[in-house]
């Protein structure tokens, strides 16, 4: 069964679990996209700075476009979902949500440059695997979106296996700091590759494939980078809960106290 | 589509959204213009540019009264849609075009839109914009930039 667009969307469990869907998406891409923004001026290096600046404006690109179709099926106008939704509204996974450090941009920023190449290599890496299964989504919209998405991400994944792969065969510092920020990203990761509470019922309506198939998927993909890099695989965990289902840390109304205060300031302005 | 020819990509002010192929449909009814746009990267920030440009383009014509102008998603916009001339009004920008075909280990060979040297190196797959890399020629030591394939085969 194939839905061709929102005005054909009747069901409503279909369109439940649809919904569900778009928010884990949209949110995911929003919260990363938000804390790679705030490495702006502060990355290793300046070649990295534009590198990271631009696979954010992408990342970001992608967000707005899950918000639209949100805003297809009547969940409200796109800006207000991405700035005006309070934590206990989202549904992205905890371990984006994460400051990149101590400090903030603006005051002694000490961001780890290791959590941000693990986090977001994990990251890539879970959304390539998620994007080819909505390729076949029931939904035809999202099914387009994850076309266009796709091609873009590819240049997303070179770039952090690239990092990844030099930083762990790098130095014994360098590769000290990557394995604790493995251990970190792992002990929260499983919520990323988690749909929630919906998940069985995404999976039956054939908007995606099932949460088991995609977390054997990633680990195959991660498998050999690991390997070359003399590693095991991490047990992936959601020691802090699952950010599915609206349970989120104080990290991530922080971020949204940042982000929305200028979009607070005059909701009704034009862009 | 002759107006649609007079609207520039207000990043690279040579050429015109019809020869970067972003323009999927044109109809005139009755008065109203009805455009579908490809965008090229979804995070742009010239999207809202192009379109409201678009518009004023559409307007200025006594024929045409009111406009609906859009972007789609599908089909996507990949980089082999940019026409002959776009790629040459690229070069001329000191853009070169977007390679035709990758290499089977997803390399790309540029020649440098200055020189057309094909000795050339990547600098870094992430330009200045979304649809762009910075490149080095070692021929005639100029740093430039590339248009960045993009395709469904990825």
């Amino acid at each position: 069964m194939t839905v061709s667009s929102a005005a054909e969307v009747k069901d409503k469990n279909y369109k439940t679990a649809l919904v569900e869907l778009l928010y884990g998406l949209a949110d995911d891409d929003f919260i990363i996209a938000y804390r790679g923004s705030e490495w702006l001026g502060l990355a290793p290096h300046i070649e990295e700075d534009v590198a990271f600046s631009s696979i954010n404006q992408d990342t970001m690109g992608h967000a707005a476009m899950f918000y639209r179709l949100l805003e297809d099926l009547g969940e409200g106008e796109m800006n207000s979902l991405a700035h005006a939704r309070g934590a206990e509204e989202r549904r992205n996974a905890i371990i984006l949500e994460e400051v990149n450090g101590p400090g903030t941009y603006l005051v002694e920023p000490d961001y780890d440059w290791a959590f941000a190449v693990v986090r977001n290599y994990f990251y890539a890496q879970s959304k390539k695997i998620k994007i080819e299964s909505l390729k076949n989504s029931s939904y035809q919209p999202l099914a387009d979106a994850a076309v266009k998405v796709n091609m873009e991400l590819y240049y997303h994944l070179l770039h952090w296996k690239t990092w990844f792969s030099q930083l762990m065969n790098s130095n014994s510092e360098a590769r000290k700091r990557m394995m604790n920020a493995v251990e970190k990203t792992a002990a929260d990761f499983a919520g990323v590759l988690s749909l929630g509470e919906l998940g069985e019922e995404m999976a039956k309506a054939g908007l995606i494939e099932g949460e088991e198939m995609l977390v054997m998927r990633w680990k195959n993909a991660v498998k050999p980078i690991f390997e070359a890099c003399n590693l095991s695989l991490p047990e992936l965990d959601m020691k802090r809960g699952n950010g599915r289902n609206k349970v989120h840390t104080s990290d991530l109304q922080q971020a949204i106290d940042v982000l929305s205060e200028v979009y607070n300031s005059d909701p009704a302005a034009a862009w | 589509m002759n107006i649609l020819q007079q609207v520039k990509d207000p990043e690279i002010d040579s050429v015109s959204i019809v020869e970067l192929g972003m323009v999927e449909q044109a109809e005139m009814n009755e008065g109203k213009a009805v455009i579908k746009l490809l965008p090229t990267f979804m995070g742009c920030p010239a999207l809202e540019i192009i379109k409201a440009n678009v518009e004023k383009a559409l307007l200025a014509d006594a024929e045409i009264t009111m406009t609906d102008v859009d972007f789609l998603f599908s089909p996507p916009w990949t980089s082999d849609r940019v026409s002959e001339a776009g790629r040459e009004k690229l070069k001329e920008f000191g853009i070169a075009p977007p390679p035709e075909r990758l290499d089977d280990d997803g390399g790309w060979k540029v020649d440098c839109p200055y020189c057309n040297s094909p000795y050339t190196t990547m600098e870094n797959i992430f330009g200045p914009t979304a649809c762009r890399s910075i490149l080095y020629c070692k021929q005639c030591k100029n740093p430039f930039e590339a248009m960045k394939p993009i395709s469904t085969i990825m």
